[in-house]
């Protein structure tokens, strides 16, 4: 089937499916490193918009209580969906997406490495940080497993669901508020049982239900959405 | 295309022709047209003048005659969508790209007109304008779901590029349906006490079900009518260099 | 070799309004050059995306092989090089890191032998430093790099000379020759004047049919 050509003595070597991943998340990893700066915008965004609610709206704390687990939810969703525009927009300039697609390697586990080392970047960091937006909103402390339970599942699904945005918008020259318009709806349904999520634990209700609608909310977006995104992402190319 | 799926019946190739389907579309709409008219007439008189009226919410409980068909059309229209997209998308028919992209702004429409007839129809009876009830709540986020495919469509400059676009978008979104739909609902449950829901249908008495039967149908052909008539534009403006175009304009 | 490797019936493109070509048919087989020609804006560039599988806006068919591209999806990419407009490196990374990459994302390409391949393109001592403190012909030389790595026998090339200087060129014109030698095959586009001999083919997308 492949004749060797033009490089006499080339022994081409298949890194495996393992290994294919590895590098796609390495080569991802590397690229936001050096780029660090970067990193800390989501984050510091979402301090941003926690504190947004008490200034707009009141800094009691038993109001402040109340809202908190929706307020940290709803940040990290808007933190999420900004920094989703960059997954692929600079793969797109530059040709390498191109690339990618004509690879013979399975578009599903590059595209799943992508976007998890995008969550590794962002939605981690975020989950990481959420606790101290839950002090300064007056979370109560027994809140505090469940928010980052629920985010820790939550955000990778996220990711997932906003990649496909993001795909379906790179090859238009402005995608910005577009993505938030597209999948701001998808949304809904994580943030519905996420926020119950923190709300249960805060009450000292069970929260295996949540979490498990949230962990299958998650198998069902890493099954699904690596499909249309591939799918997107051919589209973007070829228009 | 080169695969061709030999299962297929040969009125769905037929289907591929946008001159064959302007023209059989052409031939149904004084059907589809006279049927929604009758249908709407009779209906609205019927619902208003001699249906029942609610025991418990009187006269108003009449706007159901327009807010549950608008809401069972807002949904299908969003099924139309996405499997007309998906055949788009799978067998590159051009027709049913058309069909896709004009259900988008219908189907937008008629879910604006189930919002606003059950924010009417919560004004007299819970004296606000708009209640968090689950059916509404989903029905604002298909709201969202149908603008979302708009904005898609129109940010894209080829028609094609578009099309293919918005066909995996909204098999996104009728994924999502579901899971939206029950959410909304879990989540309402949640946060409202069991009461009467703003759009709880009690079992019937015939006299009033038989009256909605009539407007939904009519509902249906409406939309026969108002699709048709977009897709024949659409098709008229696709396929402008034509000569059968040309000639039908000419002819104007 | 008695099939083509690339045959292309009834092409038909059209793009904002425009048919940029129609009723194309042509075939190309192992040993071959085929220069793409026509005015700018004539959809070469979109015939090769085309060719290259990235674009399936288009009707008529196109074998590899024998085989309808569609069925033998896999193999065709595997055994494709393609190089487009935009040089397909990243900025950020160095020469290296970009070929490591490629190596990872196409089994034809083996790890061994960049650092001869970046010898060959004249990027020795350049491996390591970022690809934004490279010149533009620097950047794209380092994806032409491949063109020495990978063992695929179909390559399109998209432009491959812009940037490049006299010496580069006919090393390039060298290499395209060689590989056609060995059974391989190219498409490309260019505005040189190339010194391939009989072997070169030429289609002219303003005047459609084969030459």
């Amino acid at each position: 089937m492949n004749q060797p050509v033009s490089n006499a003595g080339v022994r081409p070597v298949n890194p495996g499916m393992a290994g294919l991943f590895w590098a796609v998340m390495k080569r991802d990893l590397m690229l936001a490193f050096r780029r660090r700066s970067d990193l800390l915008n989501p984050l510091i965004f979402f301090l941003m918009v926690a504190s947004l609610f008490p200034l707009g709206i009141s800094p009691e704390p038993t109001f402040l209580e109340q809202i908190a687990p929706g307020v940290v939810w709803v940040g990290a969703l808007l933190a999420t969906l900004l920094s989703m525009d960059s997954l692929f927009r600079s793969d797109f300039d530059d040709g390498t997406l191109e690339q990618t697609l004509l690879s013979p390697q399975p578009l599903f586990l590059v595209v799943l490495a992508k976007v998890l080392a995008h969550w590794a970047m962002t939605g981690l960091p975020l989950t990481l940080m959420a606790p101290l937006l839950g002090v300064m909103l007056f979370l109560p402390s027994e809140g505090m497993t469940g928010l980052m339970l629920s985010l820790l599942l939550g955000t990778p699904t996220l990711s997932l669901v906003g990649a496909i945005g993001a795909a379906l918008t790179v090859g238009l020259r402005k995608g910005g508020v577009l993505i938030s318009l597209l999948v701001l709806p998808l949304y809904i349904p994580v943030l519905i049982f996420g926020a119950g999520a923190v709300q249960a634990a805060v009450t000292g209700l069970p929260l295996g239900g949540y979490l498990s609608l949230l962990g299958a909310m998650l198998a069902l977006g890493v099954a699904l959405a690596p499909l249309a995104i591939a799918a997107a992402l051919r589209i973007s190319v070829s228009g | 295309m080169a695969e061709k799926k030999s299962w297929l019946p040969r009125w769905f190739y037929q289907l591929a022709s946008p001159r064959w389907c302007y023209e059989f579309m052409g031939r149904l709409l004084p059907w589809f047209g006279a049927g929604a008219l009758l249908l709407l007439v009779a209906g609205t008189v019927w619902s208003l003048l001699y249906a029942p009226a609610d025991y418990q919410q009187g006269n108003s409980f009449r706007i159901i005659y327009i807010h549950v068909p608008a809401a069972i059309l807002a949904q299908s229209c969003y099924m139309l969508m996405a499997v007309a997209g998906a055949i788009g998308l799978i067998w590159k028919m051009k027709v049913a790209d058309m069909v896709a992209k004009s259900c988008a702004p219908i189907g937008a429409t008629i879910a604006v007109l189930a919002l606003a007839t059950g924010a009417i129809w919560g004004k007299p009876t819970w004296g606000a304008w708009w209640v968090w009830d689950a059916r509404l709540t989903s029905m604002l986020v298909l709201l969202f779901l149908y603008l979302g495919v708009i904005a898609l469509h129109s940010a894209m400059e080829s028609d094609a590029t578009a099309s293919q676009a918005t066909s995996v978008l909204a098999l996104v979104g009728l994924v999502n349906i579901p899971i939206i739909k029950y959410s909304v609902e879990w989540w309402n449950t949640l946060h409202q006490p069991a009461t009467f829901t703003l759009t709880e249908k009690p079992a019937m008495p015939t006299e009033m079900w038989l009256p909605l039967l009539v407007m939904v149908i009519g509902f249906y052909c409406f939309f026969a009518v108002s699709l048709m008539l977009r897709v024949r534009n659409e098709i008229l403006r696709r396929e402008r260099r034509a000569s059968w175009v040309r000639t039908l304009l000419d002819k104007v | 070799m008695s099939e083509p490797l690339l045959e292309v019936k009834q092409l038909y493109c059209e793009r904002d309004d425009r048919v940029l070509f129609d009723n194309l048919n042509f075939s190309l087989n192992a040993g071959e050059v085929l220069q793409i020609e026509g005015a700018n804006g004539s959809g070469k560039t979109t015939l090769l995306r085309i060719l290259s599988g990235l674009t399936g806006n288009y009707e008529g068919d196109i074998f590899w092989r024998g085989e309808l591209r569609s069925h033998a999806r896999e193999s065709f990419n595997r055994s494709l090089l393609y190089f487009g407009h935009q040089p397909g490196v990243k900025a950020i990374l160095t020469p290296l890191e970009n070929l490591q990459w490629y190596a990872a994302m196409h089994p034809s390409i083996d790890a061994e032998r960049i650092m001869p391949a970046l010898e060959k393109v004249e990027l020795r001592g350049y491996e390591d430093v970022p690809c934004h403190t490279l010149s533009a012909g620097q950047n794209r030389r380092v994806s032409l790099a491949r063109l020495y790595l990978s063992d695929a026998p179909l390559w399109i090339l998209d432009e491959p000379f812009t940037a490049i200087d006299k010496q580069g060129v006919s090393q390039k014109e060298q290499l395209i020759q060689h590989h056609a030698d060995q059974g391989g095959a190219v498409i490309l586009t260019t505005h040189h004047e190339l010194s391939l001999g009989e072997r070169l083919r030429r289609i002219n997308l303003n005047q459609p049919g084969e030459t």
